[in-house]
């Protein structure tokens, strides 16, 4: 049986997005536990927790923190990553429309950990709506005195912050850390090499901590209910609930709080309605486009976070399930996602620029019927080349999704490839077709 | 081509939440946009002077992302999300529905200028696939005859 009882992020309370409701639910009143702990003691709260990042890679969020330079000789900045741009991934907007008090009052409390003098949210430009959704819950907690100058007064305590939305522009990239913080600042948003970390060296060359909305979102409900309390909750090295948001064949697609650890087959049988028409699963892609894909012939079993996914070869990510029925043609699916990452690639690093262009290309020949059986080893040894070969992360996601791919259903795209080619003689037209040029097709 | 006494305010509002003025460049850029429609190059050269920026470093950032339109687009711009969780609910024949509809592809406008049309990455809304925008506004869980019903009303 699912255990859905558990609600930190979006509990069942009507016009919780309103201020006046929110305070009447315990709002704000995390900020005042957190003050009245030294920077220290809230940082190991968080720590005890075993909050994880909700922002794919599940980076130990008290640990990231502890990064971060005590005193206060620069300014330290804090950047809500609300790019949400992971294609299956649709859960942070949630948030921002019902629950944006818990992200400002997270903010605060992050904000105070840390030293932040200021936080910006970004948040993708598609999102206008969440954007005003969201710039009225601040503006309201500014009227307040909860936020920015008046702040002080109203908590009498010393500390202090600003907060503000920076709108994106249309650009997966941006959802990178280092690439958010070059578009904050206004410029082409490349990624930064690593090191030096964002702590080091972040907005404007100051200390900066990046966390995903939801992280942020979930501090305020562990202070709430105590850290010892909230390691209870799912997993105990992942633990707590997480936003899940599913889509694709399912009957019932949307977005679930659940603690970690559900199974993968409960969430979409019991909570998502099962497969329209009664279909079989083909595949599910576990946490957003990026993660390798499970068959569906393997989800007997699957628990829905980090340490359990990991065993199957693949991650929580941002926790984007999309469920594929037994028709859907895998082949193509593979090729709109590697012509996302080719389209989403920055350009800089080589492996990723042009290994993406040849994984579209071969993708294209595969579907098209003019490919071979050793095409689909190519391809996979494109995959292998980009992998951790690139400034950021993105190379590394379009292989690993690429590849889940090709591996995770080779006898579907043996279906539609030609018999596996051998030469005899030297093989130019083998060779050659490894250049870009000649792995183009006109489509 | 200028912005309003109250805009320009609303523009020194903007520069105040950041230690440098560059990062007012993409907010300024929204702005011009909602303003002049598209970003032209002279839009481009008199954001670039009133945000002390060069005009190639303007130009650039325009050319990065996706959202800041390079050529006039129509009144409603139409965005068809045909990423892989709405390609799994229809997505491309709506999209191509659409395209034949107004007699436009990707990035064209109608010649009447009421409307544009693009398909677009994955727009955050994958629960409610499949998935259009039209300007500033999500419609989810479309069907071909609503998306008629949308359209025809927007006429
Ligand atoms: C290509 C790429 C896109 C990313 N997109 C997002 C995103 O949209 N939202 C997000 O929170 N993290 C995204 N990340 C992860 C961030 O770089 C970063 O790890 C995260 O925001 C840290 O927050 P967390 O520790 O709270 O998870 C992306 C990473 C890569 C490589
Ligand atoms: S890996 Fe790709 S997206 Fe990331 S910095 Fe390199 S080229 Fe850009
Ligand atoms: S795939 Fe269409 S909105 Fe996400």
């Amino acid at each position: 049986m699912i255990d859905n009882s558990i609600k930190l992020i979006l509990p069942d309370i009507p016009n919780l997005s309103d201020l006046e409701v929110y305070r009447k639910n315990k709002g704000y009143e995390s900020y005042r536990k957190a003050i009245s702990m030294t920077q220290d003691e809230l940082i190991n709260e968080v720590k005890k927790s075993g909050l994880r990042g909700r922002g794919g890679a599940c980076f130990p969020t008290g640990l990231k923190w502890t990064f971060m330079p005590k005193g206060n000789e620069k300014p330290k900045y804090l950047a809500v990553n609300g790019d949400e741009s992971e294609p299956g991934s649709f859960k942070d907007r949630q948030i921002f429309e019902y629950n944006p008090h818990q992200l400002i009052e997270g903010i605060m409390i992050a904000g105070y950990a840390m030293g932040i003098k200021a936080a910006y949210i970004y948040i993708r430009g598609e999102y206008h709506k969440w954007i005003n959704l969201l710039q009225k819950a601040i503006d309201d907690a500014y009227s307040a005195g909860l936020i920015g100058p008046k702040m002080k007064e109203t908590f009498n305590h010393r500390y202090s912050i600003d907060i503000y939305i920076h709108k994106g522009a249309g650009a997966y990239i941006c959802g990178e850390e280092t690439s958010l913080m070059e578009s904050i600042e206004g410029n082409r948003a490349y990624p930064r090499f690593k090191p030096p970390f964002p702590a080091q060296n972040g907005l404007w060359g100051m200390p900066t901590t990046v966390n995903n909305a939801e992280t942020i979102a979930t501090v305020p409900a562990i202070l709430r209910i105590g850290a010892e309390e909230y390691a209870k909750i799912g997993e105990p090295k992942h633990p707590g609930t997480l936003l899940f948001g599913v889509s694709g064949h399912v009957n019932k697609p949307g977005v679930y709080e659940l603690p970690t650890g559900t199974l993968l087959k409960d969430i979409i049988y019991e909570l998502c309605g099962g497969v329209p028409n009664n279909k079989k699963i083909k595949g599910v892609i576990p946490g957003g486009s990026s993660m390798p894909v499970l068959r569906g012939d393997e989800l007997e079993g699957v628990k829905m976070d980090e340490e359990s996914l990991k065993q199957y070869g693949t991650h929580i990510g941002t926790a984007g399930i999309v469920v594929m029925d037994e028709d859907t043609d895998v082949v193509k699916v593979a090729l709109r996602i590697a012509h996302f990452y080719h389209h989403e690639s920055c350009g800089q690093c080589t492996p990723c620029r042009e290994g993406n262009g040849w994984m579209e290309n071969i993708l294209k020949r595969i579907k098209l019927g003019e490919a071979t059986s050793n095409d689909i080893d190519l391809l996979i040894s494109v995959a292998n080349n980009i992998e951790s070969r690139t400034v950021c992360a993105l190379g590394d996601a379009a292989a690993w999704a690429v590849r889940g791919f090709a591996t995770k259903f080779r006898e579907d795209f043996e279906k539609v490839v030609k018999p596996k080619r051998t030469f005899v003689s030297p093989n130019i037209a083998h060779s050659k077709r490894n250049s870009p040029e000649t792995l183009l097709v006109s489509a | 081509m200028e912005f309003s006494l109250e805009e320009l305010k609303n523009i020194d509002e903007i520069k105040s939440h950041y230690p440098e003025t560059k990062a007012a460049l993409m907010p300024v850029l929204w702005l011009a946009q909602k303003k002049f429609g598209w970003i032209s190059n002279e839009v481009i050269e008199y954001v670039a002077s009133l945000l002390n920026l060069s005009e190639s470093h303007v130009k650039g950032v325009v050319s990065f992302y996706t959202m800041y339109f390079k050529k006039p687009m129509g009144k409603y711009h139409i965005q068809v999300c045909t990423n892989v969780s709405c390609m799994l609910n229809e997505g491309e024949l709506i999209f191509e529905h659409i395209s034949e509809k107004l007699g436009i592809k990707d990035m064209e406008r109608s010649a009447d200028g009421k409307f544009s049309l693009e398909e677009v990455e994955c727009i955050g809304a994958c629960g409610g696939a499949p998935v259009i925008a039209i300007n500033e506004d999500y419609y989810e869980k479309v069907s071909i005859a609503q998306v008629d019903e949308i359209i025809d009303r927007l006429k």
